[in-house]
Parts: structure tokens; sequence; C-alpha cells
């Protein structure tokens, strides 16, 4: 009795001791790694007023509810981490922007047996930032992700 | 199902306060599934909806009544539980009904809003800022009431977990009120709350929760029990934590999480290994034969599907090489399901079915359709996860290996959707039994039980529930 008083004592010492220290490890990544995002990863382009207008844009309609950005979401609709890539982006910039923006404004296709994304309230000014975010999500350094164009 | 089953009566009056949360709790189950059910045929049938729910609020909706829900069963097993844990009297039943009320209306105000198109941005977090407040203000009564109870009283092992996870489970909760402009960082953060739920402190609420069961059902040895809870929670927390790096893969983030999150999210199988052993290892060893064998299916039910859920189905997705293709696929989403189905919702199941005989005024009853649901949800459930699995398989071969368009992949997994759609209709039917079985009007059962009903009338002795 004494032996298994003594090591649930120990096993909840145990439980408490290794957690904290757990958790200062984690904590202590997690701010190299928020270090790492702002001075790598997320460094190749000015995260501007437009990118960070663009990002409302995208939070306020929900595109997060049936698409994924870098892998997370919904998987009812294309990836959009790298859908500037996806209309040209690299090669022409100016295409690519028409292109997006002439794409969500000509929603909802109304094509039979077809996914329908609905028609959203985005002025000009709110679709050029929108993009100007997809274009800085597409710069994120995200070690070779998505494995192929298609998302 | 034994003759002559006591009338169960709660030991603690205040226990009673649990019994409004499991009703809302349920209520909001049956909402959930339904539009988890419309979210469903919308893959079947595209244009379902398309006008007035589009596809994302519907998600929206089915994710967000599923945390809402599981929470309010959360604090209604706390409230349950905590009496007979402390042998202390809930310290303000009044404070726990005005919390209820705050959780449940901010709640429902955020689902009506959804419907109107008011909502943020970032999954599973779109509530409006206000109802994220007003969670966190009811969140803190429960804390305070909770704790109250626990100081003033006798402190168990269980009764120190469950309310340790709850703790943790709030503290984690505030990083939903961080929202950087840059998306890595809010990715980076957003986990702190998702991950760290799922799989760090709410396995502690799990833990206490199992143990509380094993106890009252099987009447092993508390000393026992207590151990298992401490090497349980310890590897929880040991693995869970840097486990999150399994999310931190492809999203900006240092490349040396992909050796920590495979690691350490591996070793995330371990809790739930565990819980399993622990679970029928005790049911096993235990002697007693508990009337309420419902409630002794729904928990071992919950170690085991927990444990192909999120052990299982999370390890065959969690190697970094692997995660690099099937990241934000049909694998997620039958990951996602099982997971949250067998370690959460099975576990508020088991607590329920537990205590709503008591707090009913009942003898177990309805225990044949109660495990009829049982089967029927949790058979709907897995082919729902194996239909997602297949259709996944599919998708990461012609989307991420041959490089396939998305819609174009999309078109080929039409009949997984098909048969995701019809188990999913086997769910709904599965918990509309249940909520029958557990609310409805108690069935006469055939034994000779009735003796039990007079001497209620008569005023006899309540007997407690689970007494020796
Ligand atoms: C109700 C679901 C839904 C919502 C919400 C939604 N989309 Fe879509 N989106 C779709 C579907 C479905 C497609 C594919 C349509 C098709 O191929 O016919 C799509 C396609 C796209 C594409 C083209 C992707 C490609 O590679 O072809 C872009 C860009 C896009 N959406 C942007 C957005 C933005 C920005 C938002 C938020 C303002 C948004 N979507 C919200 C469903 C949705
Ligand atoms: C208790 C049962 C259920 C639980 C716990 C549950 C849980 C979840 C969770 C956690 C998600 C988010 C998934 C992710 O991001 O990986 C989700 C999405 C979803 N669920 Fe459920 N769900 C349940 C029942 C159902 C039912 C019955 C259906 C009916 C078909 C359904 C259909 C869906 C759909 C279509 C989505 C969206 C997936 C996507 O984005 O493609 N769910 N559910
Ligand atoms: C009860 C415990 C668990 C629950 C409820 C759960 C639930 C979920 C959900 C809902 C998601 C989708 C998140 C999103 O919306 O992006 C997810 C993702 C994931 N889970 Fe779990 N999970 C659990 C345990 C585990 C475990 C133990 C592992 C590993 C062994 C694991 C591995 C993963 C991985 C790798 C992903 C990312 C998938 C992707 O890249 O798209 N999970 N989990
Ligand atoms: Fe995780």
């Amino acid at each position: 009795m004494l032996s298994e008083r003594f090591s649930k004592a120990a096993a909840r010492n145990v439980f408490y001791g290794g957690s904290a220290i757990f958790l200062v490890i984690f904590v202590a990544l997690t701010a190299h790694s928020h270090w790492y995002i702002l001075a790598r990863s997320t460094a190749h382009a000015e995260l501007s007023e437009s990118v960070i207008q663009g990002k409302l844009v995208f939070e306020r309609h929900s595109c997060i509810n049936c698409h994924t950005i870098l892998g997370e979401g919904a998987y009812f609709a294309p990836e959009l981490g790298n859908v500037w890539e996806r209309f040209g982006g690299h090669e022409s910039p100016e295409g690519a922007r028409m292109a997006i923006g002439g794409y969500i404004r000509a929603q909802p296709t109304g094509a039979p047996g077809r996914r329908q994304m609905p028609a959203f309230d985005i002025s000009d000014e709110e679709m050029d930032a929108l993009v100007d975010f997809f274009e800085w999500v597409d710069g994120i350094d995200t070690k070779g992700w998505p494995p192929e164009i298609s998302g | 199902m034994a003759t002559a089953q006591p009338i169960q009566q709660p030991k603690y009056a205040t226990q009673r306060v649990a019994y409004p949360f499991f009703v809302v709790a349920l209520a909001l189950f049956a909402g959930q599934v339904t539009f988890g059910l419309l979210a469903g045929t919308v893959y079947v049938f595209p244009h379902f909806l398309a006008e007035i729910f589009p596809f994302h609020i519907l998600r929206m909706i089915h994710t967000n009544l599923l945390l809402v829900w599981l929470i309010i069963a959360f604090f209604g097993a706390a409230y349950w539980i905590l009496p007979e844990e402390t042998e202390q009297e809930i310290y303000s039943p009044k404070l726990a009904y005005i919390q209820l009320a705050i959780f449940a209306l901010a709640g429902a105000a955020a689902v009506v809003g959804y419907m109107f198109g008011v909502h943020g941005g970032r999954h599973y977090l779109e509530q409006p800022l206000w109802v994220k407040f007003a969670f966190t203000v009811s969140f803190l009564m429960f804390l305070y009431n909770g704790t109250r109870t626990l100081i003033a009283g006798r402190k168990t092992s269980v009764s120190i977990i469950l309310m340790l996870g709850l703790w943790l489970a709030a503290i984690f909760w505030l990083f939903a009120f961080y929202h950087p402009a840059n998306l890595s960082l809010d990715k980076l953060y957003w986990w702190y709350v998702v991950h760290i739920w799922v799989e760090g402190v709410w396995e502690l609420i799990m833990a206490a929760l199992l143990g509380y069961l094993v106890i009252k059902l099987t009447g092993v040895d508390r000393e026992i029990v207590d151990k298992w809870l401490y090497v349980i929670v310890a590897l929880a927390l040991f693995t869970g934590l840097l486990g999150t790096g399994h999310h931190y893969y492809w999203i900006g983030t240092p490349a040396y999480w992909q050796w920590v999150g495979s690691l350490f999210s591996t070793l995330e199988v371990l809790p739930f290994f565990a819980m399993l052993c622990f679970a029928f290892y005790m049911v096993w060893r235990g002697g007693r034969n508990h009337p309420n064998k419902a409630a002794l299916l729904w928990t071992l039910g919950c170690a085991a599907v927990s444990f192909f859920g999120a052990g299982v189905w999370g390890f065959m997705h969690t190697l970094s090489p692997v995660n690099f293709y099937t990241h934000g696929t049909q694998i997620t989403a039958a990951h996602g399901h099982l997971a949250f189905y067998g370690a959460y919702v099975m576990l508020n199941i088991a607590i329920m079915t537990y205590a709503l005989p008591a707090l009913r005024g009942r003898r177990p009853y309805n225990q044949i359709l109660n495990m009829w649901a049982f089967w029927i949800t949790t058979s709907a459930m897995c082919f729902m996860t194996f239909t997602l699995t297949f259709g996944g398989t599919v998708q990461v071969h012609l989307q991420r290996v041959m490089g396939m368009g998305f819609m174009e992949v999309q078109d080929d997994l039409v009949l997984f959707y098909v048969m995701r759609w019809g188990s999913g209709i086997a769910v709904v039917v599965g918990v509309l039994l249940l909520l029958w079985a557990l609310l409805g009007p108690a069935r006469r059962e055939p034994e000779p039980g009735d003796l039990a009903a007079h001497e209620r009338n008569a005023g006899a002795e309540p007997e407690p529930v689970g007494a020796r």
C-alpha cells in the first residue's frame, strides 16, 4: 500500500514537473518561430496596408469555410495559398490581377451540377487589396508545399 | 437488466444543476448533426441552398454548434461530478444557471448572426468579438464556481484534473483574441486554441471523466485509478504540446517542426492508447455489475473509438512526408470526424447516459433504445470516416501526385460523397433515437421492476447513484 501511495504521488509530480518543462520548451520554440516568420519566411514583401486590408476582406466573407489557404480551412473549393501562381502571377502579375478579380466577380456560375461560389459585395479597392493579399501569401516560404500547382 | 433496480437519485441536491446543461447540449447536438447533413447534401446536390445558406454558412454553424455543445456538456458534467467528488454542494447553483444562460444565448446569437452573414473569418473562431467576450465571462463564472466548490471540499485526483483541464482550456482560449495581420503568425497562434484544446488540455477533461465513470461503473479502487490518471495526463501534455508541430510544417514556420512535430505527434497516440487500456482493464478487473449498461457501453466505446479516430487516423497523416501530400484533403475531414466523435462526443454522451436517469428520477431506462442509438450512430460515423478516407486517398493521388485540378478531381469523388451523405442520414437518425432514449418518456420495462416506481411514489429512501 505504501509503495502504491508513493507511486501515485510520484506520478503526480512527474505530471506537473514534466508538463511545465514541455510548456516552456514549446513556448520557447514558438517565440523562435514567431521571430522566424517575421524575419525569414514572410520577409519577402512588406506587409502593406493593402495586404492587411485584403486579409480582412478574405475574413469578412469567410472564404476559409469553403477554401483552404496554406492547406487549412474547408475542403469544398480550391486551395487559395497559391492561387496567384495558378493564375499566372509569376509570369504576368497584371494579367493575374485581372483574372482573379474577374473570376470572383463572375460568380456564381450557375453551371448545372457544379459547386457554386456566391457573389460577394466587394468594392474595386477591396478587390485590389484581396489580390495583393493573395500575392503576398504566395510568397510565404512554405517549405515547398503544395506538391503540385493544383494545390 | 436486473429486477428491482433502484430509482436513481442524485446524492447531492445541487447535482441537479447539470440537468439544464445536458438538455441544452443535446438540443444543440441535434442541430449540429442536422447542419452537418445539410453541408453533406451540398456535396451531392451542389445547388442545394446555394442562394439562401451557402456551404460556408452551413459549415460554420456545424462546427460552431459542435464546440458550443461540447463545452456546455463539459460544464454540466463538472457540475454533476464535483459534488460527489468533493462531498460538497456546488458553491452557487444560481451562478451556474446564469453562466449557462450567457453561454447558450451568446452561442445562439452567433449562429443566428451567421445566417445573416455576420461572422469572423477564422474557422472555428468565427464568433463576433462580443460573443467571444460573453463566452469568456461565462467560462470565468464557471471556473469561479467550480474552484470554490473544489477548495471547500475533498480533493480527489478526478476533481483536480477535471478543474485543471477546464482552467487550461479557458487560458488557451484567450489566444482566440489575438488576431495578427500576418497570416503565418495568425495560424501559429490559431493552433494554440484548436490543437492544444483537443490534443492537450481537453484530454485532461477526458481522462478525469473516464476515471469518474470507471470508478462508478466498475467499483475499482480509487488508488489505482488515480495513478493511471496521472500517467495518462502526463502523456497527454508531454506529447500534445510539442505535437502542435504537426500543424507547423507548411505555414511559414521553421523546418525543425517537421522533426519535432512528426516525433511528438506520433507519441500523441500513447495517451489515447493508455485510456483504451485503462478503461478496458478496469472494467475487466472491477467486480461491480452496474445496472446502467448503456453508460458502460458509451464509456468503453469512447475509449475505443477515440483510439482509432484520434490515435490511428491521426497517426495516418501526421508524419511530415505523408502530411506533405494529405494536408487539407478529405483525409483530414475523415480524421476530424472520428476523432471528435470518439473522444468528445462519446465522452459526453457517456456521462449523460450515466447521470440523466438520476437527474430525472428514473431507473436506468430505455437501455435497449440507447444502445441501438449507440450502434447506429457509431457505425455510421465509422462508415463516414472510411468513405472519406478512401475518397481522400483518391484525391491525394490525383491532385497531389498527378497534379490534376481540384474541381476535376472532385468530380471523381462523387460516389464517396454520396456514401458520406447516406451515413450522415444514419447519424442523424441515431442521434434522434438517442435524444428520445435520454430525454423522452421512460419506457415501461418488462421486468417486475415496477416495484421501484411504487417505492418512489411512496417517498421511499432514494438510492444514491452507484451506491455500493
Ligand atoms: C460557398 C463556398 C465558397 C465561398 C464562401 C467562397 N468560394 Fe471561392 N470558390 C468556390 C468554388 C466551389 C470554386 C470553384 C468554382 C468552379 O470551379 O466552378 C471557387 C473558386 C474560387 C477561385 C478560383 C480558384 C481556382 O484555382 O480556380 C478563387 C480565386 C476564389 N474562389 C476566391 C474566393 C474568395 C476570395 C472568397 C471569399 C471572398 C471565396 N472564394 C469564397 C466556393 C466558394
Ligand atoms: C457527431 C458527429 C459529427 C462531428 C463530431 C462532426 C465534426 C466535424 C468537424 C470537426 C468538421 C471540420 C472538419 C475539418 O476541418 O477537418 C466537420 C465538417 C463537416 N462535417 Fe461534420 N461532424 C459530425 C457529423 C456530421 C454529419 C452527420 C455530416 C453529414 C454528412 C457531416 C458533414 C460535414 C461536412 C460536409 C463538413 C465540411 C467538410 C469540408 O470542409 O469539406 N458531419 N464536421
Ligand atoms: C481527440 C483528439 C483529436 C481531435 C478532436 C482531432 C481533430 C482534428 C481536426 C478537427 C483537424 C482539422 C483541423 C483543421 O480544421 O484544419 C485535425 C487535424 C489534424 N490532426 Fe487531429 N485530432 C485529434 C487527435 C490527433 C492525434 C492524436 C493526431 C496524431 C497522431 C492528430 C493528427 C492530426 C493532423 C496531422 C492534422 C492535420 C491534417 C492536415 O494537415 O490537414 N490528431 N485534427
Ligand atoms: Fe493537432
